[in-house]
């Protein structure tokens, strides 16, 4: 199982590779993984439609009891498939839409990329395995959306949905933690088992704040909802995936997840109640205002999902199940609108609705492929989106005292999502064909076999929900095993079309009345709608002020100490460093007493060792020329690596000796482009100050040597590693075996910092160096000379 | 540097050096090396090679960018580590292979070997790429 999950990431990596070799079908090759992995998922319909769930674990730091567990369950296998079917369908849509995109290689590798993370984030059991894909879905995420970062846009966009999806996700792990502190283990399964004592505990309401943070920001609910529209920066494939289908739902997973453990409560039901209605009323008044096709499925996604938040905020039967049932119709419906809506750009030029017109005549399969998902986004039988809606109707007139208020939102939220899905399906194709940037003509087969799929999945479904024996194949294999996940408790959904003249039927034919009204006089209510919410000031523009003062704090803040003069970020270090060093001794603790500090027997050749180094050290204060002071500072350093030579630390002196040259190399040829004296031309009381500076350090340093030889030596480490260096590594240099063995996740880090800073270093130099020629060629071209600024 | 001696003797030199590095290179599990130090040893053989003909001759002589050299080496760390992963230990568990030989010495076949040949690509990518940037850095006043 873990080899499924990992496979994404796995192809991801040799995606370009694979496209440059295969240019015009890459994406069918590519599209084999996610394929497969649909077929793999198959297997689990039947256990999982008697009730048994499967675990998968294997350890990971079993001292801190962190595994990569994966567990499969109604509700994670439900969301599987969605992924990995849609997955495979927008692989190959990605294909036909960016076709001759000469990035396109590494677009396919992040599509996969982020498949296998929202595939670990759903199936994951261990909640920092949980935390781990979470915040790798709103890594690939960034780097989808900000995909074309030659618009700054996009850039914009990406950067957004990172800041608050990773505010999101840093909340996410405090409530996290609290949820495992409370209940004892970092295990999924176990921390659902026991809900009264995450219900009852003290740190219930904090824990559900902070887990709440995450889910929000995550899903778009309101006030952070802003990131969703924006993020339609992204190519169209992107849109269709992660902001309708996958990402954007992972806030509804995790709740649903949560709802044994963590629900019930007034508080969760007033909160996500609260939450999501407004969320919903909101999501579809904003999207009747648009006219970009994207922008309209964009707001209307943020309402859907507000309704799911909703309807689990309700909590009884009716809902979860109208909320399972919603959840898979509106992945399908939408996911197939936003590809109908790319291929439509693609092949006009524009996704202006006012622009689009006629469209029928020449696009026919895309046609049919969006009047099948927009009936179903209508709710209208019998595709599967009709279900959806009678079911949530049903739980949300039994939800007592919030009845009314939860309803009308409903019924508000489905008339006006029915009007956006009538006139996306209408006015680009009905009518007279209107003129636009390119000659329309039909997707080519990778652009319309998606939205073809989803509807007629969807239509499918509901063909099959009508009743008796064929409903039970949506009921027992997908729709039943989900509800049991999200409840806690097993049930058999049973779907049928027609439940009798109860209130679910006269409300779905009062949203199917106004939901036409609405499509009829679209103009009109889009103006009305346009009138009432000015645009200018709303979470994202304080979004961005909150960002613009950040930097202003920040930039203020650095240049209090970032003067641009390196001796006075050395003086800020070192001062600092002497502080820190200093501070035992001055609240108290003792001075190390000399007598204490046994010095070993000193023999000829390490008192000339000795005094080598010290006459390097006296030549770096007292030489004139800079150049000498750089080969003394040299003479030093090799001093000290004989001393480790001679006292039987050989790796360490050897890499001493070489750390030495390549130092006395570098700082040479960064003297060289310096524009600085031969000489040091410090002031008398400059090089004072920097002399009390050094002299004070070295006390500090040598203070903190003799405290630490004046108390006796542990040696336990040194015995383990004796004792096991060769039978557990191997190894007979304890060293380099502590190295690369017993301790190679330091050494992993330490090299990634080594590979940072390599390219930090080439980034600023280069910089610097196109900086300074754009502006000699600019002072060249004024005639006027521009003083080249060194050392900042 | 324009110097014809030292032109002529540095190839011989650069290659002896890097040949050097990588036995240290190997050596480094049971004598005193490794590879932080045979990388260091490395770099310094394609400083030599900068001195003597300049940073467009050691770009010449790598063949591949060096950071991406670097990244590289990386790349060897981690999947060093995904090994154990696949047999179900935790990540970066060191797993060894005694194949069969008719030699009388084991040769083994190890992660963490192909650890310390990234920490190698690591040291020898970034220090030649800052050192080639601060060579080729014009001055333009």
């Amino acid at each position: 199982m873990v080899f499924v999950v990992l496979s994404g990431f796995v192809l991801a990596i040799f995606a370009p590779l694979i496209h440059r070799i295969t240019k015009p079908f890459s994406h069918w090759i590519l599209a084999a993984l996610p394929a497969s992995l649909t077929v793999y998922f198959f297997q689990f319909f039947d256990p999982l439609s008697q009730g048994i769930p499967q675990r998968f674990s294997i350890p990971w730091v079993p001292e801190l009891g962190v595994n990569l567990s994966f567990y499969v369950d109604g509700l994670s296998h439900t969301f599987a498939l969605l992924i990995c079917g849609i997955g495979t369908l927008i692989v190959l849509y990605a294909g036909g839409y960016l076709k001759g995109d000469k990035n396109q290689g590494r677009f396919l590798g992040f599509i996969l990329a982020f498949m296998a993370s929202m595939l670990g984030l759903v199936l994951a059991d261990n909640i920092i395995t949980l935390f781990i894909f979470w915040e790798l879905t709103s890594i690939t995420s960034f780097l989808l959306i900000g995909y074309k970062h030659g618009y700054s846009d996009s850039r914009r966009s990406a950067m957004q949905a990172l800041v608050i999806t990773g505010a999101g996700g840093l909340s996410l792990l405090a409530g996290l933690l609290l949820m495992a502190s409370v209940a004892g283990s970092f295990e999924l399964s176990k921390i659902l088992s026991n809900p009264e004592a995450l219900t009852g505990s003290a740190l219930y309401v904090p824990m559900l704040i902070l887990v709440l943070g995450g889910a929000f920001s995550k899903s778009a609910q309101f006030p952070l909802h802003f990131w969703l529209p924006n993020a339609m920066a992204a190519p169209t494939p992107v849109s269709a995936y992660l902001h309708s289908a996958t990402m954007v739902k992972a806030g509804v997973y995790l709740l649903a997840r949560l709802n044994p453990g963590l629900g019930g409560t007034e508080l969760w039901m007033l909160v996500l109640m609260g939450f999501g209605g407004v969320t919903l009323v909101i999501g579809t008044i904003l999207a009747m205002r648009q006219t970009d096709l994207k922008l309209m499925l964009a707001y209307t996604t943020v309402a859907s999902l507000g309704l799911l938040v909703m309807l689990i905020g309700v909590g009884n039967k009716k809902a979860l199940e109208g909320a399972m049932l919603y959840l898979v119709a509106h992945s399908l419906f939408k996911g197939a609108l936003f590809m109908i809506a790319g291929t439509v750009d693609h092949s006009t030029g524009t996704r202006d609705i006012r622009a689009l017109g006629g469209l029928r005549g020449r696009m026919p399969i895309t046609f049919a492929a969006a009047c099948l998902a927009a009936v179903s986004m209508c709710g209208l039988p019998p595709l599967f989106g009709f279900y959806a809606k009678e079911y949530l109707y049903a739980g949300t007139w039994a939800a007592g005292d919030f009845a009314l208020w939860v309803t009308s939102a409903a019924v508000f939220g489905n008339v006006l999502m029915f009007g956006v899905a009538g006139v996306i399906a209408t006015k680009p194709f009905l009518g007279e064909l209107k003129p636009t940037p390119q000659a329309p003509h039909e997707g080519s087969i990778s652009l319309v076999l998606g939205p073809v799929l989803l509807s007629v999945l969807a239509l499918v479904l509901g063909l099959l929900s009508i009743g008796g024996e064929l409903a039970k194949i949506p009921s027992n294999f997908l729709t039943g095993p989900a509800y049991t996940a999200v409840a806690g408790e097993p049930h058999a959904v049973k779907l049928h079309i027609w439940e009798g003249f109860k209130a679910p039927v006269y409300l779905s034919a009062l949203t199917i009345a106004l939901g036409a009204l609405v499509v009829w006089q679209a103009d009109k209510v889009r103006a009305v709608f346009a009138a009432l919410f000015d645009k200018r000031w709303g979470p994202d523009r304080a979004y961005d002020q909150v960002i613009l003062g950040l930097s202003s704090f920040a930039r203020a803040a650095t240049s209090v100490t970032q003067t641009g003069k390196l001796s006075h970020y050395m003086a800020f270090t070192l001062v600092t460093l002497l502080i820190v060093l200093l501070s035992p001794y001055l609240t108290g603790a003792a001075l190390p007493a000399l007598a204490d500090v046994t010095v070993p027997s000193v023999r000829f050749y390490e008192i000339g060792i000795y005094a080598l180094a010290v006459c390097g050290g006296l030549a770096v204060v007292f030489t004139r020329t800079r150049l000498k002071a750089l080969v003394s500072v040299g003479v030093l350093g090799f001093g000290v690596a004989l001393l480790f030579l001679v006292f039987g630390a050989p790796d360490l002196s050897f890499t001493q000796f070489m750390v030495e040259t390549l130092s006395v190399v570098v700082l040479a040829l960064v003297i060289y482009h310096l524009p600085v004296d031969e000489r040091d031309a410090r002031s008398a009381p400059n090089a004072m100050v920097h002399g009390v500076i050094a002299l004070s350090l070295g006390a500090a340093l040598s203070l903190l040597l003799f405290s630490v030889v004046s108390v006796p030596l542990d040696a336990t480490l040194s015995e383990y590693f004796t004792a096991n260096s060769y039978p557990a590594a191997f190894g007979r240099n304890i060293v380099n075996v502590i190295l690369v063995d017993f301790r190679a996740i330091d050494t992993l880090g330490e090299i990634a910092v080594v590979v940072i800073a390599g390219i930090s270093a080439v980034a600023l130099i280069r910089v610097r160096d196109r900086a300074s020629k754009a502006g000699l060629a600019a002072s060249q071209g004024q005639n006027q000379t521009q003083p080249r600024g060194a050392g900042r | 540097m324009n110097s014809i001696i030292l032109r002529t003797f540095t190839p011989l030199l650069v290659s002896l050096m890097v040949v050097f590095s990588i036995f240290v290179l190997f050596r480094g599990h049971n004598e005193p090396g490794g590879g932080f130090i045979g990388g260091l040893i490395a770099a310094s053989a394609f400083c030599v090679l900068g001195i003597a003909s300049g940073p467009e001759s050691v770009r010449r002589a790598l063949r591949f960018p060096p950071l991406a050299i670097a990244g590289l080496g990386l790349f060897f760390g981690t999947i060093s580590g995904v090994v154990a992963v696949l047999f179900e230990e935790p990540f970066l568990t060191g797993k060894w292979y005694f194949p069969e030989t008719d030699l009388d010495v084991k040769i083994p076949i190890a992660t963490p070997v192909l650890f310390d040949i990234g920490v190698w690509l690591v040291v020898v990518g970034s220090v030649v790429a800052i050192v080639t940037v601060l060579a080729e850095w014009e001055d333009v006043s």
